[in-house]
């Protein structure tokens, strides 16, 4: 247990990097899909942070959560983007 | 962190990380960076996938090594793959249907 401790808060940074990318992003985005792709990539960065937290902390309670914000990003992102595509969610 | 690995392992989980962590990082800096939607659609969708993947793919090996294996990150990443692309689709169509100028020219006469 040498290498994991050093590398893990660095995966952890570059992630949260990442999520502060996405997050700048969807304030700023110009248009309505910008901001609906925006929050998609925030939602994934999420899930992996969570992940790498999970195995910086050594427990599986994690994994329950990064599932259910990749079911519900997915749904969220689907229904978005039906609404921007037709004007209403249900075809 | 108290649980001891074999140094290889412990080298093949912290190379896999860090080339997730990585990925996604260059992903979300395209999203930020790019200048045109379509542009921008390329940085996450594909990179983002693969970073999640590897991130995923060291978690799992990083259970199974110290006892506890668990079949949840194959399940996350197996849902990822499979909705990214969908997603994607979906909102390159929003797009595509809100702004004329994404829209490919109409063919020659």
């Amino acid at each position: 247990m040498t290498v994991l401790p050093v590398v893990l808060p660095i995966v952890i940074g570059l992630l949260a990097a990442a999520l502060a990318l996405s997050a700048w992003r969807l304030l700023k985005g110009p248009s309505a899909p910008d901001r609906v792709l925006a929050l998609d990539t925030l939602y994934i960065n999420a899930l992996a942070l969570l992940v790498a937290l999970g195995v910086w902390l050594d427990t599986s309670l994690y994994f329950e959560v990064a599932l259910l914000i990749g079911l519900l990003g997915f749904v969220g992102t689907v229904v978005v983007a039906t609404f921007l595509l037709r004007g209403r969610i249900v075809p | 962190m108290n649980t001891s690995i074999a140094l290889w392992a412990e080298l093949i989980i912290a190379a896999l990380a860090l080339f997730g962590a990585a990925f996604t990082l260059i992903g979300s800096w395209g999203l930020a960076k790019l200048g045109d939607f379509g542009k921008r659609l390329h940085g996450p969708t594909k990179a983002t996938t693969l970073g999640v993947g590897c991130v995923l793919i060291a978690s799992m090996l990083w259970f199974g090594l110290t006892g506890t294996p668990s079949l949840h990150e194959l399940l996350i990443t197996v849902f990822m793959f499979v909705t990214a692309p969908v997603s994607a689709h979906l909102m390159i169509k929003a797009a595509m249907k809100l702004d004329r100028e994404l829209r490919p020219p109409p063919p020659p006469r």
